[in-house]
Formats: structure tokens, sequence, C-alpha cells
């Protein structure tokens, strides 16, 4: 909580800096946890709201130094594995052998 | 040189994003490992992914101009999109799923401009996905205290005696504004007015470009 009562993300009314026109063309990895998430939802395996959950309470410090997809497939991760979808054991051991195969994006997702 | 691309703008004029040809990144690594284990747990198919990525790409605020030209062209579906937006634009194809869209029509002394202070919501089914500053601090935080000076920031200049309302979007709740059609534009076809509504002419944060 902030000393105002509010959680961090509700930010509505802050004093900020000017607003740059920032914007890029989304890659195909983002692209692919934005599709994660659409599909997980539209199959039940959760909820935006949990989507978001674990988006605010990871903090101010990761909405600071993470991106926006990068924060996205943390919290698509954690959904599925506190429903059971698959194990912690499973992701860590998937990650390794996925680091194992290149040290680009291209490599390590086989295209 | 199959890196040099990086110093340069995409076909749409904004910076490439690094991608499948720099160093992997631990979130990278963690989205392949979290879509192959969908994948080989029958939960979804390769080929479900692709396909909501090309759906997605197919949406773009090309979709958020032709509602806006119709609004401005064809009254029966002008009272239909504010009875009903949802409806309205599922009708022409746009299906915005269970939320809910609520048009903004601009007026001579009225100004709308969309925000999400929470989050980033945003009307994907009309506008495709939102751009980085919609989802910045900066606009989320400052657009709903003193919305004037952020247009400024946008190069919208409105004078003191047009209103501005401000309006703050929910996970279930969209807004499309409607900006005001430009004179000098009577007789138009559809498909040419389309051609003048701008993204952010939508969002609020810019004006429909000048006949």
């Amino acid at each position: 909580m902030t000393a105002s009562g509010r959680r961090w993300h509700d930010m509505g009314g802050d004093a900020s800096d000017p607003v740059l026109p920032d914007e890029h063309d989304f890659a195909l990895w983002e692209k692919r946890v934005d599709a994660l998430l659409v599909l997980c939802n539209v199959k039940g395996l959760f909820t935006v709201d949990g989507l978001r959950r674990v988006l605010e309470d990871m903090g101010p410090e990761a909405f600071e130094t993470m991106s926006y997809y990068e924060r996205w497939i943390t919290s698509v991760n954690q959904n599925l594995i506190e429903n059971g979808v698959y194990t912690i054991e499973e992701l860590g051991q998937r990650m390794e052998e996925v680091k194992m195969r290149g040290n680009t994006y291209g490599d390590a997702a086989n295209g | 040189m199959p890196h040099d691309h990086h110093d340069h703008l995409s076909p749409s004029g904004h910076p490439y994003r690094k991608d499948d040809d720099v160093e992997l990144t631990y979130w990278q690594t963690m989205e392949i490992a979290v879509r192959e284990l969908l994948i080989e747990k029958g939960e979804l198919t390769a080929a479900q992914i692709t396909s909501q990525i090309d759906a997605m790409d197919a949406r773009s605020p090309a979709n958020g101009a032709q509602v806006v030209a119709r609004y401005w062209t064809d009254p029966d579906f002008a009272e239909a999109l504010l009875a009903d937006g949802s409806q309205a634009t599922r009708d022409m194809g746009y299906d915005i799923g269970p939320m809910k869209l609520i048009a903004l029509p601009n007026t001579p002394t009225l100004h709308n401009v969309v925000v999400c202070t929470l989050c980033s919501c945003y009307p994907r089914n009309l506008l495709g996905l939102p751009p980085d500053w919609y989802k910045s601090r900066a606009y989320r935080s400052r657009t709903v205290r003193e919305p004037r000076r952020v247009l400024s920031e946008f190069g919208v200049e409105l004078s003191p005696d047009i209103e501005v309302r401000v309006h703050d979007s929910t996970a279930d709740m969209r807004y499309i504004v409607i900006p005001n059609r430009p004179d000098g534009t009577e007789g138009w076809m559809q498909d040419q007015l389309a051609e003048l509504v701008t993204r952010d002419s939508m969002i609020g944060t810019g004006l429909p470009k000048h006949s």
C-alpha cells in the first residue's frame, strides 16, 4: 500500500513524467505470450483476473525493470503452475533443455 | 550482414525490438518452455497458437476507422453503435467477445480521451494491440489528472471552451472515441472517410486527418 491507501498499480492521478510517444513492433515471442494468455483464458485454464492478480503482486519494481510481455509470461506461468497444468519441476527442466538448444531465440525455439 | 537491421526502422516506422537473432533471455526461455508444455499436455495445439497470432495481426486501427466512417455516413448504424457498441461492431465482424464496448462521440464542445489507469485495457478488436505509451506510467497516471497537458504533449491543443472528458477503461469495458467528421468531406464515401481516421483520434490523443 502507498501512503494514499492505494496499491501501486492504482496509479491514476499520480504525478509523473511527460508522455513519451514510444511504440515498437511486437516480436514473435511477445505475440506468442499474448496468444498463450488469450487461448488459456478461452480454454478456462485461468482468468484475466488471475493474470492481473500476479501482475499486481509483482509490485512496482517489476513494472519498472521488466518489459510488458516479460511480466505477462511470468504471470501466465504462475497461474498455470498454481492451477496444476504442469509443475515447477517440469518448467525448470524444460527451461534447461531449451537453453541447451542454442544462444538465440530462433535456435532455442527450434525456429 | 545478418544483424544490421537493428539500426533501422521497420516498414511501419517503428524500431525493431530484439528478437530471434540476439542473445536468448530468461523470459524468452520461459515462453518457449510454457508453450511447449501446454502443447505436450494437450491443452493447446501449435496450430491454435499460430492462428491466434494471425488473428491478432489482422486487427488494426483500420477496423476502428471503418466503424467511425460508418458512424459518420449511416445514421441507423450510428444509433445502433451508441445503443450497443459490442453488438454493432460484432455485426461488422469485429468481435469484442464478452466485453462491453462504449462509443464516445466527440462534439464541437466535447473532446473524449481514453485511458486505463489500472492496466492496459484497450479495444483490441478495433485498434489492435495497445502502443507502449498507452501502458506507460506517465500516460496512466497523468491523463486523469491533467488531460489537457497530456493532450498537448501529443500535439492536441484544445480551446478552453471545449470540455475534456476522460474515460477509464476496465477489464470488462472498452471505449472508442468517435472523432468529429472533418470539414469539407460532404458526400464522401465510407472508405474515403476511413482513410482520415487515425488510431490516436480513436483514443482521443489525436485528431483525424484533414480532408
